[in-house]
């Protein structure tokens, strides 16, 4: 790939990034570029830092070395009112939905508006109901979170993540443990989002096949470095055995069905002492 | 030894460290309090929450504490024929110290754990987090408006708690014991001071307001976000606000009764 150009039109850029937690280094020295107005998507296994990349962009946490640059700020040196504007315009979708439990899905996806804005009830009530038929879940408005299914709660958190109009959103694993026809209507929807509202997309996901449907370039991450990149043909037609691994899901290959232990003969026939 | 230098070495920094954060987390909240002034809705809610919905347990605590008191009283003053008294004894130990003291420990119960609780969970399920993705500060959103309205609400449950006492203790008193009625109120008018007795339980049940929804709220701020560490910091709630209560209550009574 052309590194020159994407970082021209892109609209984050994570430059030398490194990140630890206690001994464990998630991060060691990752650049990539995302870009304006595509869908880019992030893999890897559990564990190696994806959500974390999220939380990073968004400003919740601190890298120890390299920078990130969203829209040509620097999150990690911003003052605290410029980041909550820079925030404004970004939304994230998380994993659990993160829906407001004491209120109605009404007032969710009001709740950015009425935070940030001066807009008259009558006003908010027309975007929200807007919102909520992009979604499908204009009928769902009085309905409290804990009498939604998962896929529902995914969908009106996305509803509540375009309410002020982001020019990004921040997708964390939205496939994980959907029904077929969830995972549809959201792979639907990322996909429409992206392309009639004009917004820049990252999902982080480990889900091979449906983020390899809509995105336009892929990362894939393993031992907290880059271990492949580009479109999702060039991905599927890398020669990294590891990435190979990865998005055909082999039981085995460079990362090992077994974790490390001691010879499996040594190992039964010794005396039982626990270790 | 060298174990338990380490260990005591560990366990006195985190014990400091968690102090350090608790106070950065009291700053943040006192700074919080200006934005929520002019959203008395937000305040509203959890005054209803947190101070409301304790009226009952408040209510019919104080009754049976303002009766045994009766009683007790009774049983002792009666030996020394001073059962005229019993309007004074009862109203004091009530204003004074019961009132704030039981309220406190009462709240921290009911309304402290619930608060730890419900933050705790929030964080869990990633509420806090999302809201300030959204750019919303849940200092200001959530922990702000709770723990002004815990401190405001203390003030009034104890008051509450005393009148309901000092009724509970002419009920069984005069009701039940034959101390004339007119001898306990007038004998509680002329000897209970405003400023010794009522301000200073006041001030007493401010500062274990302010203590107390503190505690519970920086409890659940800072617990791990599993069920496990919720149902923890629940735990540490209560046991730590009526430590910092009790404590708080001896080093108070001796600043503001000392010199009697």
């Amino acid at each position: 790939m052309d590194n020159s150009v994407s970082s021209q039109n892109s609209l984050v850029s994570v430059r030398n990034l490194s990140f630890s937690r206690g001994d464990k280094k998630i991060f060691d020295g990752i650049s990539l570029d995302i870009e304006r107005g595509k869908i880019t998507a992030i893999m890897g296994p559990s564990g190696t830092g994806k959500t974390t990349l999220l939380k990073l962009i968004g400003g919740q946490l601190y890298p120890e070395q390299g920078s990130i640059t969203v829209d040509g700020q620097n999150v990690h040196q911003l003052r605290r009112t410029d980041l909550y504007n820079l925030r404004k315009r970004m939304g994230m979708l998380f994993q659990s939905g993160a829906l407001l439990t004491d209120m109605s899905v009404y007032d969710n996806v009001a709740f950015p508006l009425r935070e940030h804005t001066h807009l008259p009830e009558s006003m908010i009530r027309t975007l929200v109901l807007m919102k909520l038929q992009a979604v499908g879940l204009r009928g769902a408005r009085n309905l409290m979170p804990n009498e939604l299914s998962g896929g529902m709660a995914r969908r009106i958190a996305l509803a509540r993540a375009i309410a002020l109009d982001p020019m990004m959103i921040l997708y964390d694993e939205p496939f994980t443990g959907q029904d077929p026809i969830s995972m549809g209507v959201l792979v639907h929807l990322i996909k429409a989002f992206n392309n009639i509202l004009g917004l820049t997309s990252i999902i982080v996901s480990h889900d091979v096949h449906d983020t390899s449907a809509i995105a336009d370039y892929i990362y894939v991450l393993s031992g907290g470095k880059i271990a492949g990149q580009g479109t999702p043909k060039e991905i599927q037609q890398s020669e990294s055995e590891w990435v190979q691994q990865f998005m055909t899901g082999a039981a085995d290959g460079p990362v090992h069905f077994h974790y490390p232990a001691k010879d499996y003969v040594d190992d039964l026939l010794s005396s039982g002492k626990r270790y | 030894m060298i174990q338990f230098l380490q260990y005591l070495g560990k366990s006195t920094r985190t014990s400091f460290t968690k102090l350090g954060r608790g106070t950065y987390f009291l700053l943040q909240i006192i700074s919080g309090i200006l934005s929520v002034l002019p959203r008395p809705r937000l305040l509203l809610n959890q005054m209803y929450s947190v101070g409301v919905l304790s009226f009952l347990i408040i209510t019919i605590s104080g009754l049976f504490v303002g009766m045994v008191l009766g009683l007790q009283g009774y049983y002792t003053l009666s030996d020394f024929g001073a059962e005229e008294s019993l309007g004074v004894m009862v109203a004091a130990s009530l204003v004074r110290e019961l009132g704030p003291v039981v309220t406190a420990l009462l709240f921290a119960g009911r309304a402290g754990s619930a608060l730890t609780a419900e933050i705790g969970l929030m964080k869990a399920t990633e509420q806090l987090s999302g809201m300030e993705m959204m750019a919303v500060d849940p200092i200001k959103r959530i922990i702000s408006p709770r723990f002004l309205a815990g401190f405001l609400s203390m003030p009034l449950l104890a008051a509450l708690f005393s009148a309901v006492g000092i009724i509970g203790g002419q009920m069984v008193g005069s009701g039940l014991l034959g101390v004339d009625e007119g001898a306990y109120w007038s004998q509680m008018q002329n000897n209970l001071d405003f400023q010794d007795d009522i301000i200073n339980g006041v001030i007493k049940s401010i500062v274990f307001g302010f203590v107390a929804s503190w505690i519970a709220l920086f409890e659940g701020y800072d617990a791990i976000p599993t069920s496990e560490g919720v149902s923890r910091a629940t735990t540490r709630t209560v046991v730590n606000s009526a430590f910092s209560i009790l404590g708080l209550d001896f080093i108070l009574t001796t600043l503001m009764f000392g010199d009697d």
